[in-house]
C-alpha cells in the first residue's frame, strides 16, 4: 500500500512541473503588454522600463520560468499588478471561498446522485427509473450559468427570498446572513455532478444485480438488506472516485458561476486576472487551481486503491 | 447439427449482406426519442442555415425606445433585447455561431485525436509514450480551467475559441482512440493482417480504423454539448464571441443585467443551449444503445 | 508479383531432401514486470528449440497450454522478434537471405478463435482478399481468386462472399480462414490450434478439408494442437514441448506406440480411454505444473516425474537418439551416460509399471 503512494507521488513530480510549465507558457504566450494594465497611457520609456525591471519582465523568458518556480517552491507567487498585493495572499483568501462552494456542491451533488442513482439501478426500467434518468441527463446537458441565472430569476427578483449576488457582508462568518449567500451558488454548481454520480452509480448498481454473485447470494438467503450492503460496498470505489474527480473539476471549473453570483473566489479572480492582463495574478492562480486538481486525483486514485484490492497491485 | 445451420444460413443468404452502419441507422430509426432530438435538432440547423431566407428582422438592428420588451408583443413574439433587437432574429442567427462553435472544434478535435490516439495505440513502445505522456499533462488540468486559460491568453474572438476548445477536446479523444485502438490490435486478425505481409499504415487503415471509429466517434458526439455550454460560457465570460455578432451564450453576457427587467427574455438563449444540448446528449445515448447490440 | 505467381506455390527449392523448415536454437523470454524497482522476472516461453519439417509431411506439435507451442508457431511465422536462434526456409536464413515479406508469401497461419481471426467489419471475399491486394494483385483479381479459393474449401462463393463473420457457423468461418492462409499460395501452413474450438462432427469435417487439400496444392502443415487424438490422426510426425522446450520428437506411431519421455506417456496415459480394462487407478502425474517464471533447474520436468534422480535437477538433458528411426527424447534415461540409474536400459514394460 505505501509502496503504491509511493509510486503514485514520483509520478505526480513531473506532472507537476509539466503543469507549472504549461501555466507559464500560457500566460506568456498572450500577446500584449503586460503592463498595460498600470503604466498611465503617456507613460515614458524610462519608466515603462523601470517597471519592466521591477516585475522582472526584461528577463528572458526560462530565467523567468526558473525564477518563478523557484520562489513558488518557497511559496511566493509574485505580486498582482493590478493590486499591487502579494499573488499568494489574494489566492489563498478566494481559494478558502471556493473550496467552500465546491465542497457543499460536491455534497448535495453526491447525495443526491447517489440516492437517485441507487433507487434508478435498483428500480431499473421502471418508471422511478425514467424518472431518475431523464432528472441526470438534465443535469449534465444544463448550461449551469443559465441555470443560475434561472434561479436568480425564481428564487431573487421575483421571489425575494435568498440573494442573488455576493458572499455577505465584511468577511465570511458561519451565520445565517452569510450562509443564504451559499445556497444559491452551491445547489446551482451540483447539477452537473449529481447528474454524473447518478449516472455512474446507476450503471454500476444495475450491472451489480444483474451479476451471478448476487443471484447467489440470495440463493444462500441472504436478506434485501444484506445484498445491498454487498451492492454497496462494491458500488463504493467508483463512486468515490467520480465525486472526487467532480470536486476536482468543480474547483478549477467555477469561474462561470462564480461570475454569475459575484462570488468571491478563484473562479472570480481569474476573471480579473484575465481582463486586466495581471500575469502574476493570472499564473499564480491557474498553478494553485491546477494543483488542487492533481492532488485530488492522487487523493482519489488512493482511497479507491485502499478500497478495492485489485487497484493496488499497479 | 451444422448441417442444420449450414441450411438456414443458406435459405437466409439470399438476402444482401448487410453492413454494419445499415443496421445501426435502422436501429436509432426505431426509437422514439432519438428521432425526436434528431428532428429537434435538425429542425434548429435548418432555421440557422437558411436564417436569411426566412423573412426575419435583422439581428443588427435595434432601436431604444423598444429595448426588452416582453414575449408575446405584437410584432416581437420573443421580445427584444437590450438594445432593441428582435429576439426571434437573435435567436435563430446566434444558432448559426452557437451550433458552429459546439460542432466544429469536436469535429477538429475528432480528426487529430484518432489520428494520433489511433498511432499512439496501434505503433505502441515509444511513441505511444510521448503521445500519452503529453496528453497526461493537459489532462492533469479540469476542462474548464484550460479552456478559459487558453482562451484568457489567446484573447477574445471565434477563432481563438475555436483553438481553445479543440486543445481541450483532443486529449479525452486521444485516450479513448488509443484504448480501444490497443484492445483491437490484440485481436487475431490483425495478426493475420500482419503474417500477410502488409505495412502497418496499411493495417491501420483497413482493419483497425473502421473497427475503432464506431466507439470513439460515439464518445465524440456525447462531447458535443459539453463543447457548445463551455463555447457559450467562453462568450459569456467575455472571452468568445465578440459583440455585436448572435450568439447564445453573448446574449446571455450581454442580457444578464436586464434580469430584473425582463428576466424571461434573459432567460431564452440559455433556454435554447440547453434544448440543442439534451438532444446531443439523448442521441449520443441512442447511438450507444443502437451499437451495442450486435446481431 | 503478379496473378501467374500466386496462383501456384512457390516452386520447390533444394529438392525433396532438404527440409523445407528448420528451426535451429531459437529463444524467446518474456519480461515480467514486477515489484517497486521492476525487478524484472523472465518468462521463458521458448527456450533452445530445435526441429525441422520435411516438405509435405504433418508435424504436429503437442503440448500442455502455456508449453510454448503458440509462441514457436508466432516466431516461425515472424509475428514475434525471436531473441536468439534461427528460421530457415528452404535453406535461406530469415534476417540474412530471406527477408520478412518473403517468409510470409510462403508462410501462413490458421488462428484458432475462428472469430477473432476475421475483421468484423469485412465481407469474407474482402477478407481473403486482402493479402493478395497487399502484394501487388489487382482487386479485381484479388475477388476472383477469394471466390476460387471459397469454392476450394466448400463454401459456394454465390452464397458466402458477400456475407460478414458473424452470419457464419464457426465451421464456416474456419474454413474462410483456411482460405485466406491459402490466398498467397504458400508452401507451409502453421494450424494453431485450428480445430480446437469446433464441435466434434465440424472438426472431422475440416480436418478432411485440411487433408484434401494438402494432397491437391502439395502443402506442408504444421499442426498444433492439445487434443492427442486429432494430432494422431492428421499427423506424420509429432514433437512434444513442456514448458518451453521440446521433451520428444518422432514418427507418430513411434511415439503412440513406444514414447520414451515420462511426460509424454503421462500425456497419453491421461488420455480417457473407452476401454473398460483399461481403468485409471491413479493419477499418471502428479505436482504443481511449475511456475514458468522460474522453471525448475536441469530437466525442467524433474518435478513431477516418477523416476527422477539427482542427476535430474542438476543437468538438463538434450534430444538423444532412442534407437527408432528418427525418434528422440530429452531425458537422461534414454541416454546411456548420462548417469541415471536407468539411462540406456529402461524397457516399456518398466515405463508402465512404475
Amino acid at each position: 500500500m505505501l509502496v503504491y503512494i509511493a509510486k503514485r507521488l514520483v509520478f505526480v513530480i513531473p506532472v507537476v512541473f509539466a503543469v507549472a510549465l504549461v501555466c507559464f507558457l500560457l500566460v506568456h504566450i498572450a500577446p500584449g503588454d503586460p503592463l498595460i494594465s498600470v503604466l498611465p497611457p503617456d507613460a515614458s520609456q524610462a519608466l515603462a522600463d523601470q517597471m519592466r525591471k521591477a516585475y522582472g519582465f526584461d528577463r528572458p523568458l526560462p530565467v523567468q520560468f526558473g525564477i518563478w518556480v523557484w520562489n513558488a517552491l518557497n511559496g511566493d507567487l509574485g505580486t498582482s499588478i493590478a493590486s499591487g498585493r502579494s499573488v499568494t495572499e489574494e489566492v489563498m483568501r478566494a481559494v478558502g471561498n471556493t473550496i467552500m462552494l465546491a465542497v457543499l456542491a460536491s455534497l448535495i451533488g453526491f447525495v443526491f446522485g447517489v440516492t437517485f442513482g441507487f433507487l434508478a439501478g435498483y428500480f431499473r426500467d421502471t418508471w422511478i427509473d425514467k424518472l431518475v434518468t431523464t432528472i441526470s441527463i438534465t443535469g449534465v446537458s444544463m448550461p449551469h450559468y443559465w441555470l443560475g441565472m434561472v434561479l436568480v430569476i425564481i428564487f431573487s427578483v421575483q421571489l425575494g427570498w435568498l440573494p442573488a449576488v455576493g458572499a455577505g457582508p465584511g468577511g465570511w462568518a458561519w451565520d445565517w446572513e452569510h450562509f443564504k449567500h451559499l445556497i444559491l451558488p452551491a445547489v446551482t454548481m451540483s447539477v452537473i455532478p449529481m447528474g454524473i454520480v447518478t449516472r455512474t452509480v446507476r450503471a454500476l448498481v444495475g450491472d451489480l444485480l444483474s451479476q451471478e454473485f448476487v443471484i447467489a447470494l440470495r440463493a444462500k438467503g441472504l436478506t434485501e438488506k444484506r445484498v445491498f450492503v454487498h451492492v454497496a460496498k462494491n458500488a463504493a470505489p467508483t463512486a468515490i472516485a467520480v465525486i472526487g474527480l467532480q470536486l476536482g473539476y468543480l474547483l478549477g471549473g467555477s469561474i462561470l458561476i462564480e461570475t454569475v453570483f459575484s462570488w468571491p473566489g478563484t473562479g472570480f479572480l481569474l476573471n480579473s486576472a484575465i481582463f486586466q492582463r495581471d500575469l502574476p495574478l493570472l499564473q499564480g492562480t491557474i498553478l494553485v487551481l491546477a494543483l488542487f486538481f492533481v492532488f485530488l486525483n492522487l487523493v482519489v486514485d488512493v482511497i479507491q486503491a485502499a478500497i478495492d484490492p485489485r487497484i493496488k497491485r499497479g | 447439427m451444422s448441417a442444420v445451420a449450414d441450411d438456414l444460413v443458406r435459405i437466409a443468404a439470399v438476402d444482401k449482406a448487410r453492413g454494419y452502419w445499415a443496421s445501426v441507422f435502422r436501429r436509432l430509426s426505431r426509437d422514439p426519442l432519438s428521432v425526436a432530438c434528431a428532428s429537434v435538432l435538425l429542425l434548429i440547423a435548418l432555421a440557422a442555415i437558411f436564417a436569411p431566407y426566412l423573412g426575419l428582422a435583422d439581428p443588427y438592428q435595434g432601436s431604444m425606445i423598444r429595448r426588452l420588451r416582453w414575449i408575446g408583443t405584437p410584432g416581437y413574439p420573443l421580445g427584444t433585447d437590450e438594445l432593441g433587437r428582435d429576439m426571434v432574429a437573435r435567436l435563430i442567427y446566434g444558432g448559426r455561431l452557437s451550433l458552429f462553435l459546439g460542432l466544429f472544434p469536436v469535429v477538429l478535435a475528432f480528426c487529430i485525436g484518432t489520428t494520433l490516439g489511433v498511432m499512439a495505440g496501434y505503433l505502441g513502445g515509444f511513441v505511444n509514450q510521448a503521445i500519452m505522456r503529453t496528453v497526461d499533462v493537459f489532462y492533469a488540468f479540469p476542462s474548464v480551467l484550460l479552456a478559459i486559460a487558453i482562451s484568457g491568453a489567446l484573447g477574445a474572438g471565434i477563432t481563438n475559441s475555436i483553438v481553445s476548445l479543440t486543445i481541450v477536446f483532443i486529449p479525452p479523444i486521444v485516450r479513448v482512440s488509443e484504448s480501444v485502438t490497443t484492445s483491437v490490435r490484440g485481436l487475431d486478425f490483425v495478426d493475420a493482417a500482419r503474417a500477410s505481409g502488409a505495412g502497418p499504415i496499411t493495417i491501420m487503415r483497413v482493419h483497425v480504423l473502421g473497427n475503432v471509429l464506431g466507439p470513439i466517434f460515439v464518445y465524440s458526439t456525447s462531447l458535443i454539448s459539453v463543447c457548445m455550454i463551455l463555447a457559450s460560457g467562453l462568450s459569456f465570460l467575455g472571452l468568445g464571441t465578440k459583440p455585436p455578432e448572435p450568439e447564445w451564450g453573448l446574449m446571455l453576457n450581454t442580457l444578464r443585467t436586464a434580469i430584473y427587467a425582463n428576466p424571461w427574455v434573459a432567460a431564452l438563449p440559455g433556454a435554447m443551449i440547453f434544448i440543442v444540448s439534451i438532444c446531443f446528449n439523448l442521441l449520443s445515448d441512442g447511438m450507444r444503445s443502437a451499437m451495442d447490440v450486435r446481431s | 508479383m503478379s496473378e501467374a505467381d500466386l496462383s501456384a506455390p512457390a516452386a520447390d527449392v533444394g529438392g525433396p531432401q532438404q527440409p523445407l523448415l528448420e528451426v535451429r536454437s531459437l529463444s524467446k523470454h518474456f519480461p515480467v514486470r514486477g515489484g517497486f524497482i521492476g525487478k524484472a522476472g523472465v518468462v521463458r516461453a521458448v527456450d533452445d528449440v530445435n526441429f525441422s519439417v520435411d516438405k509435405g509431411e504433418v508435424l504436429g506439435i503437442v503440448g500442455e497450454s502455456g508449453c510454448g507451442k503458440s509462441t514457436t508457431a508466432r516466431l516461425v511465422i515472424g509475428l514475434i522478434q525471436p531473441d536468439q536462434g534461427s528460421i530457415i526456409l528452404d535453406g535461406e536464413k530469415l534476417g540474412a537471405s530471406l527477408s520478412l515479406r518473403d517468409l510470409r508469401r510462403r508462410v501462413q497461419m490458421v488462428f484458432q478463435d475462428s472469430y477473432a481471426s476475421l475483421n468484423p467489419r469485412l465481407t469474407v471475399e474482402d477478407s481473403i482478399a486482402f493479402g493478395p491486394k497487399v502484394h501487388g494483385i489487382a482487386a479485381d483479381d484479388a475477388r476472383a481468386r477469394a471466390h476460387d479459393l471459397l469454392r476450394k474449401v466448400g463454401l459456394d462463393p454465390a452464397l458466402f462472399a458477400a456475407r460478414y463473420p458473424h452470419e457464419l457457423s464457426g465451421g464456416q468461418r474456419q474454413r474462410v480462414n483456411i482460405a485466406r492462409a491459402l490466398a498467397l499460395s504458400p508452401r507451409l501452413v502453421l494450424l494453431d490450434e485450428a480445430v480446437s474450438a469446433l464441435d466434434k462432427s465440424v472438426e472431422a469435417q475440416v480436418l478432411n478439408l485440411l487433408i484434401d487439400l494438402k494432397e491437391e496444392l502439395g502443402l506442408t502443415y504444421v499442426f498444433i494442437s492439445h487434443d492427442l487424438n486429432v494430432v494422431r490422426f492428421i499427423s506424420d510426425r509429432v514433437i512434444v514441448m513442456y514448458l518451453g522446450e521440446v521433451v520428444e520428437t518422432g514418427p507418430v506411431e513411434a511415439l503412440w506406440s513406444d514414447a520414451r519421455h515420462p511426460y509424454t506417456r503421462a500425456l497419453f496415459a491421461a488420455m480417457p480411454s473407452l476401454d473398460p480394462d483399461r481403468r485409471t487407478q491413479e493419477a499418471p502425474i502428479t505436482g504443481d505444473p511449475p511456475n514458468p517464471i522460474d522453471p525448475p533447474s536441469g530437466c525442467r520436468f524433474h518435478t513431477r516425474c516418477p523416476f527422477a534422480e539427482s542427476v535430474c535437477s542438476e543437468k538438463s538433458p538434450s534430444l538423444f537418439a532412442t534407437g527408432n528411426e528418427r525418434h528422440f527424447a530429452a531425458c537422461h534415461m534414454v541416454d546411456p551416460a548420462s548417469g541415471h540409474s536407468k539411462a540406456g536400459h529402461f524397457s516399456a514394460r518398466e515405463l508402465q509399471h512404475a
